[in-house]
């Protein structure tokens, strides 16, 4: 798959499906990263099954459900965007990319909301109430903003780069016959919303 | 350059849509059946249904189902590598 | 095709438009990238070697000879950090997998050269972190390489930044991966199918997947212990229910595959080395390349015997042993293969050759005491005794080591386009066998004395294997200060070396030394086997700088 033109320039080749490929290859280690994380989780929730449960009872099920649907309908949008570009149609793929942010945003403001909660009735890691709590109960809240905190910063991560897209789709860098990057940026997005599809039930459906 | 192997292959907005439906559908199943009591195979159920989700996500929305066959490959040698890493650590902590 | 007189090399011409010292700095030539590697890797495998002549000079009496417990703790450590991180994980990918990856393939770069550049940066940054801790209040990291808990969580050493440095490092050792994957499947030149690349193509590939996979388990692990000491979570401290032996499993995980990750490709150079200096094909090249990909696979599934004295479960314990004696076995077929290779081969015994000699030995012994070590019964008595120092310098050392040693002077004159004094580097593969066997060869009976490992003091009944040891660490150092400065002089005052010095047939002989900066001129297309001798259309034994 390599060129035949022969200068003594250093030429850039353009592969589109090796570009795709060391993206998918990137999130595999996205899947064991996060992979490690449910090993652990998996492991203490064998081992403390009652404490998860009480501990699981303080988080709100309707947040984390409309967070899912949140992340849902994102992956739903930035998928359309990468559709309509393809289509030629660059407004609309612009304003899919700008919803996709909108619900990313919203993910966030919700987690802000979850977390500071929790502050402010003194269950974070190394707080005086949870200390006094069993360890089963620590070890859940624990994992709880680890995994969420960890989860929390590949939104925004994957916030930056789709508004980074946005740029390139204005400035035509990333068009109808070039949207490779915009392709490899949904499939991060996609990912995040993997992680969050398995975290939701973990964390919150433990009844 | 252009690579030879152009990946043209475009899903309509239709299909996304959906895909997307059914997600939320699985959604709320999930959800519901949380609240019903099903001992021992509440766990088994809602990883079963958050693992259909993921094969939705992964295969039309990642596109892999459209993809050439060395992705597939990848993505399954990865997750079985998970899986068998998953299992042996089990078999320390069940069998102590 | 070897006219080299008129043609530039890439080290006159430059991918960028920089010209001095940015050209190198900001380059995407894969050659450079791979340079660079070599003077940073270089440097830190002294400063490890160092660190290691230091510690032999403490341990060559009894009680305090040049420094306190606390010091030598840390010493230990970062022998390990040092040597693990930032010499023999990256090294042969690096170095030489960045240099001739892409000419092997018949390629003329990877399949993302900024990336690579990138790579290297981030190895620096990581390199640069863990040299900082040294300094910082505190002191340096003293838990030993492998930081295990519940000491990570409540030493008072430098352990986060430390720990923060191999977490950069494993992204540069991740990126590095995706690079190497991407480019064997995107990047062969016509007519190269799987089943016609270089054995040393198929050892890195496999690595690289090592590498992508298994690398992030313990970068999650590191952080959990740097959020562990920051924040107190609770996963791993067991006054709150975190369980020490998760996370031996979550580090063995990583660490294990790891060992793969530095031997395999050790393993390909000694696929390359051999078929050239016996000067026939390679026998059983399809399950030489298949059981790089076997080992790179069963080798996750023996990671807890590391564990077991650790407190696992009975059916834990036979399970990894089993598994164990399994990744044995395409250890064993390549070692068999390469004899059978040499068998009724013409042998050429120049330097690399030598090299791979030493390889053998010195890995057999590793690996054969790898068995005693896998074994349940034996391994109570040995395990944490200088037993599994020995066996784990025999294998890295005297395998990864040696063959960092064997590619350099393989490549040497490709990469620098000039040939070193033969006789002084024949005298150091002597020397090293030497050196190395005294400093490491007594560790073995210490350990089956009973001798524990990272102990600062020792009963008297030891110390004439200690003397002995530390006896063989000087020559051991003495030579490898003795192979750096030689080669530095072939450098500066060597002959120049011709295209094909060795008689290869794998693509790199098929270019100048060094090579051009596009690699080939002409895209070649295929039509051989790699190690098709039948080939030649070369001069019969290219010895055209032969003094």
């Amino acid at each position: 798959m390599s060129n035949h033109h022969d200068t003594a320039i250093h030429h850039v080749h353009r592969d589109d499906v090796g570009a795709k490929m060391g993206m998918w290859l990137f999130l595999f280690t996205e899947v064991l990263l996060f992979g490690g994380m449910f090993l652990v989780y998996a492991v203490y929730r064998y081992q403390y099954p009652d404490q998860f449960h009480y501990a699981a009872m303080e988080l709100n099920t309707t947040v984390g459900t409309l967070n899912t649907i949140i992340l849902l309908t994102s992956s739903l949008t930035v998928a359309l965007a990468i559709t309509a570009l393809q289509k030629g149609n660059k407004f609309l793929s612009m304003l899919m990319i700008f919803i996709t942010l909108v619900f990313a945003l919203m993910f966030m403001v919700n987690k802000y909301f979850e977390w500071s909660t929790k502050f402010s009735h003194g269950i974070y890691p190394g707080s005086k109430e949870l200390l006094e709590r069993p360890n089963g109960q620590i070890l859940f809240f624990g994992l709880y903003y680890v995994m969420t905190g960890l989860h929390g910063l590949h939104v925004l991560v994957g916030m930056f780069m789709l508004s980074f897209m946005l740029y390139l789709i204005m400035k035509n860098k990333i068009s109808s016959d070039n949207y490779v990057k915009l392709e490899n940026s949904g499939l991060y997005w996609h990912l995040v919303d993997l992680i969050w599809i398995f975290l939701f039930p973990l964390f919150y459906l433990i009844q | 350059m252009q690579s030879k192997e152009n990946h043209n292959h475009q899903t309509g907005f239709g299909i996304y849509i959906v895909v997307w439906l059914a997600l939320l559908a699985l959604t709320s199943i999930t959800v519901t059946i949380a609240g019903i009591s099903l001992g021992k195979y509440t766990l088994f159920i809602a990883l079963l249904i958050a693992a259909i989700k993921s094969a939705l996500v992964i295969n039309i929305f990642m596109h892999i189902k459209f993809e050439e066959k060395i992705f597939k490959v990848f993505l399954a040698l990865s997750g079985f590598t998970l899986l068998v890493i998953f299992i042996l650590t089990f078999v320390d902590f069940i069998y102590r | 095709m070897a006219n080299d007189i008129a043609a530039k090399s890439f080290y006159q011409q430059s991918t960028n438009k920089h010209t001095g010292i940015l050209a190198w700095l900001l380059t995407t030539d894969h050659k450079r990238i791979g340079l660079m590697y070599l003077v940073s890797i270089l440097t830190f495998f002294l400063v490890g070697v160092i660190i290691g002549v230091l510690m032999r000079l403490e341990l060559l009496s009894p009680g305090r000879t040049i420094m306190d417990a606390q010091t030598y703790n840390s010493f230990f450590t970062l022998h390990g950090v040092i040597m693990i991180f930032l010499f023999i994980i990256p090294g042969l990918p690096a170095i030489f997998g960045n240099f001739f990856l892409p000419i092997q393939i018949g390629a003329r770069d990877v399949a993302f050269p900024r990336l690579n550049l990138l790579s290297y940066y981030i190895y620096v940054i990581g390199a640069i972190l863990a040299l900082v801790s040294l300094f910082l209040p505190g002191g340096p990291i003293d838990t030993g390489w492998t930081f295990y808990i519940p000491y990570s969580i409540r030493s008072t050493t430098n352990i986060s930044l430390t720990l923060f440095a191999a977490f950069i490092l494993g992204f540069s050792s991740i990126l590095t991966g995706i690079n190497f994957v991407t480019t064997t499947h995107r990047l062969r030149a016509p007519g190269m199918t799987f089943f016609k690349m270089p054995l040393f193509v198929w050892a890195t590939y496999a690595t690289a997947w090592i590498q992508i996979i298994a690398t992030p388990v313990v970068g999650i692990t590191i952080v959990l212990v740097i959020l562990e000491r920051a924040f107190g979570v609770g996963i791993f401290d067991p006054a709150l229910g975190g369980d020490p032996i998760l996370f031996q499993h979550m580090f063995w995980i990583y660490s294990h595959p790891a060992v793969y990750i530095m031997i395999l490709p050790a393993m390909g150079v000694v696929s390359e080395i051999i078929p050239t200096f016996a000067r026939r094909t390679i026998f059983g090249y399809k399950q030489i390349a298949m059981s790089s990909l076997a080992i790179a696979f069963i080798g996750y599934l023996v990671w807890a015997h590391h564990m077991f004295t650790s407190g696992m479960s009975d059916t834990a314990r036979w399970i990894f042993s089993l598994l164990t004696f399994i990744v044995a076995l395409p250890s064993g077929v390549k070692i068999f293969n390469w004899v059978a290779t040499m068998y009724k081969g013409s042998i050429d015994p120049q330097t690399p050759f030598l090299w791979v000699m030493n390889f053998i030995f010195l890995f057999s012994i590793g690996g054969l005491t790898g068995l005693v070590l896998g074994s349940l019964a034996t391994d109570i008595h040995v395990t944490d005794t200088y037993f599994v120092v020995a066996h784990f310098h025999y294998v890295m050392f005297g395998g990864t080591g040696t063959i960092f040693f064997g590619a350099l002077h393989y490549w040497f004159p490709k990469m620098f386009g000039k040939m070193y004094n033969k006789k002084l580097a024949n005298i150091a593969v002597a020397l090293f066998f030497v050196g190395f066997n005294m400093l490491y060869f007594p560790k073995f009976i210490m350990g089956y004395m009973g001798m524990p490992r990272r102990y600062y003091d020792y009963l008297p009944q030891f110390t004439p294997y200690q003397e002995i040891s530390t006896y063989g660490s000087w020559i051991l150092a003495g030579t490898i200060f003795f192979i750096v400065g030689y080669l530095i002089h072939a450098l500066v005052k060597g002959k120049k070396a011709t295209s094909n010095p060795w008689g290869g047939v794998t693509l790199e002989w098929h270019i100048s030394s060094p090579p051009p900066m596009e690699n080939f001129h002409e895209i070649p297309t295929i039509t051989h086997e790699p190690y098709d001798f039948s080939q030649l259309g070369l001069p019969a034994l290219g010895r055209g700088d032969e003094e």
